[in-house]
This record gives structure tokens, sequence and C-alpha cells, in this order.
């Protein structure tokens, strides 16, 4: 009895928003953290808890189209946004010009840092949809990566410029 | 995991400032998050209450009479972006453009930024340069601090426990006053900075305006090393940059830690000063 009284007092926010493209209604408390809400919640794993202090990158989400570090977000903040994981980037099936670019210039190795990658890539050409290759380097420079070297990453993301701007 | 709390969002600046008086130290600002979170998350602090002033507009950037009134929450990514900045302010339009990384200037604001005063942060070292003042509010009263005064030490600024930043003004440049900011670091974040501001007419400098940040526990201004430049003319105070860089160096209160030993980083304070004087003039 006391445990149920106790819960009735914990704060809990509805949060509605779009989750990839679909709308969501859920409630969530205070405390809880993005990066968790999408993972164990919504089962969408392709986010990662990596360095868990906004350095890496690995669990960038886009949230109305902007890079946000998941792992450090209060869930609540979404609530009347739009949220893009890396599940939700694929249209029926087909792949992005991003992720295809990615397979076809060998932009990955062991994929943790890729799903974050894409989807910063992606703001990058949504905001810039011709970066030169400093401008490349300089919203990309919080997606870490201890595989590639980055080379291919910055191929990739340019090829995949190229092809959006066709 | 973050420890539960619970949330408040006033929707009126009185009622921000009702909350923080009501709740005292068991409750904290919260605006982008990116420090407050971090610091959370590691257990180094804990709150009852978080009061999200993100309701309160405080994020408008405007001029008046020349002087730039910057909102508190603005978060970095807005300032970086903002035309009436890049125009008016360059360097500090681009001193936000290369704070931390594109998602932490998405959520981060400036004025969480300047309260959570991290020493390894770099807008409030140019803004003492610049001369600026944080406009502080409690209740219906407010009150101006001037940059140089508002960093105390490491994590502790001049507000009162119930006081709430809103904007920051900025006074109008006028064309002969140049300013830059430079910084040096290879970790994620900064580990020296420093910005100048100077009136250069007639080859002659004056009005100089240094101060030293990242390297010790709070950016300083640096009084004696201005006097080396101020009044001078440009040769002269070129001439002057190695001593100038040294006191700036010493008054940064550079401590040995990862970033750095505590000389290199003020022999790094004197190079950036050099480097920074000299693209002001140029």
């Amino acid at each position: 009895m006391a445990l149920a009284a106790r819960r009735q007092d914990r704060q809990t926010i509805p949060v509605s928003f779009t989750l990839n493209g679909r709308q969501q209604e859920i409630d969530v408390e205070p405390h809880e953290l993005l990066l968790d809400v999408v993972r164990d919640r919504l089962g969408l794993t392709g986010a990662k808890r990596s360095c868990d202090v906004e350095v890496c990158g690995a669990c960038t989400l886009l949230v109305d189209g902007r890079p946000v570090s998941a792992c450090t977000t209060l869930a609540f903040e979404v609530r009347g946004r739009s949220v893009l994981t890396i599940e939700g980037l694929a249209e029926n099936g087909k792949l992005h010009p991003l992720q295809e670019a990615f397979i076809e210039h060998g932009g990955f190795q062991c994929g943790f840092c890729t799903p974050g990658m894409i989807l910063a890539a992606k703001a990058l050409l949504d905001e810039n949809p011709d970066p030169s290759e400093a401008e490349l380097k300089h919203f990309m420079h919080g997606n870490l990566c201890r595989c590639t070297g980055y080379k291919k990453i910055i191929e990739s993301i340019m090829a995949a410029a190229k092809k959006m701007r066709a | 995991m973050l420890g539960r709390f619970r949330l408040e969002e006033p929707e009126k600046l009185a009622e921000a400032s009702e909350l923080l008086g009501r709740y005292g130290e068991s409750a904290k600002i919260y605006a982008g998050g990116t420090e407050l979170l971090l610091a959370m998350k590691e257990g180094l602090v804990r709150y009852e209450r978080l009061i999200n002033v993100k309701k309160l507009g405080l994020n408008q950037i405007g001029s008046e009479n020349g002087a730039l009134k910057i909102g508190a929450l603005c978060t970095h990514r807005e300032l970086e972006n903002s035309p009436l900045l890049q125009q008016r302010l360059p360097a500090f339009a681009n001193l936000e453009h290369h704070v931390a990384n594109v998602r932490v200037r998405q959520a981060g604001t400036l004025g969480g930024n300047l309260c959570f005063a991290e020493p390894h942060a770099d807008p409030g070292t140019l803004l003492i340069a610049l001369e600026a003042k944080m406009i502080a509010a409690r209740g219906e009263s407010t009150r101006a601090i001037s940059a140089e005064a508002f960093f105390v030490d490491a994590f502790e600024t001049s507000l009162a426990a119930d006081e709430l930043l809103t904007e920051i003004h900025v006074p109008a440049p006028d064309s002969e006053r140049k300013c830059a900011y430079l910084k040096f670091g290879y970790l994620e974040r900064p580990s020296v900075g420093v910005g100048i501001a100077l009136s250069l007419r007639d080859g002659g400098v004056s009005d100089v305006r240094i101060a030293v940040g990242c390297a010790g526990p709070a950016p300083r201004r640096v009084p004696e090393a201005e006097a080396l430049l101020s009044g001078k003319s440009k040769d002269e105070a070129t001439r002057n940059l190695g001593q100038a860089g040294a006191i700036a160096g010493r008054a940064s209160e550079a401590i040995s830690d990862l970033h750095g030993a505590q000389d290199y980083k003020e022999h790094i304070v004197g190079v950036l000063l050099k480097r920074a004087f000299q693209s002001a003039v140029s």
C-alpha cells in the first residue's frame, strides 16, 4: 500500500512526439534520459551509450532535425518535437543516400559509431547541402570513430552530398 | 542514470525567483543541462528539484543604442548563427562557433555556461575583455554585474542563491574597437584562452582589455599587462608583448593538471596573447 502511494507521488510528464514519422504518446519521469527511453522502452538500440559525457556522438539522435546527445537529454524535452533515430532513416526498405554511401565507400568497420555518424551527417547536409571539407570536419568534430581514421567517413559523406544534390 | 527529481516549469521570471527562494539549495536552475546533467550523472551534485527556465523567453538577441543584449537562454548554436552577432561581434560569434561540439552547442546556453563557471570554458574570458555586464534578476529587481566581477572561483559566480542571470550586455563597439579570442587545447575542453579588445587610432593602441581563462580556476582580467600596451604606438606595444604575455601567464593562476603543467600553460598564454594582439591590430 505504502509503495503504491509513494508511486502515486511520482511526477510523470506526458510526452507526445513523433518518432521516425510516427506519433507516440508516452509518460516519462523528469529524470529519464532520452537515450534510455529510446533504447529500453522503445527498443531502438541503434543509438549507443558510449562516453556518456556528450563527447563521442555515439548516442546522436536528431530532434527537429538537429543533432543532440541523447545520453544527456532529458526525455521530456522531446514533447511536441520530432525525433529521428537511425532505424527511421531508410524508407520502405530503401536506404538513405548516406547509408548507401557509407556502404559503397567503406565508411564503417565495427559500426558502433555509425548510427550517430550518419545522423549527424544527415543534419549537416540538411543544413548545408554543399559543405567544404573544413565545414564538414567542423560539424562532425563531435562524432568519434576508433576504427576508420575518418578518411572514408569524409569520403562517404561527400559522396552522399553529391548524390543528394543531383 | 540520474537520481529522481521534481521538475518545475515557471512561465514567469517572478515565479522562477520565488521557486529559487523557496527551495534554496535543494533546487537548481536547468536550461540546456549540458554541464548540470553531467555533474548529476556523476553523482557530484543532487537536487530535489530542477527549475526549467526555458519557458521564460530569455533567448532574444537584440541591440539597444548600439549595445548588444544577449538573452541568457540563447544557445551557443543560436549565437554562432546570429546575423547580428556575426556582423557586430564577429570575434564572439566565432568563439561560440568553436564551443565544444555541435550537439553541446545545440542544447547548451550562454547563461548556463557562465553560471556553471566551469574553468575550461571560453565565453567568460572574451566577455571580460569586451567589458560585458551580466544582468541578474531577483523578483522584480535587477542588478548589473561586470563580467570581471562575475567569476569568483571554479564553479562559483557572484550570483546570489536566489538570483537568475537573464541577460548579457555588451557595450556598443565602435568601428575603431578591435577584439580577438584565441584558445588552445587538445582535450575535449580548452586548456588556455586569451581575449583582447583594444582601440586602434592613428597608429596608436589604447583602452586595451586583456583577459585570460581556462588555465586557472576562473577567467581573469589582467590590468598589469594592459598597461604595457595601452597608450603605446603599435610598434612599442608589439615590443612589449613578451613581457605582457609573461605577466598575463602568471595572472592566469594556472594549475598543473591533465591539461598541462603550470609553466606550459603560462607559456601558452604568452603565445596566444601575442597572436591575439596581432590578429586584433591587423
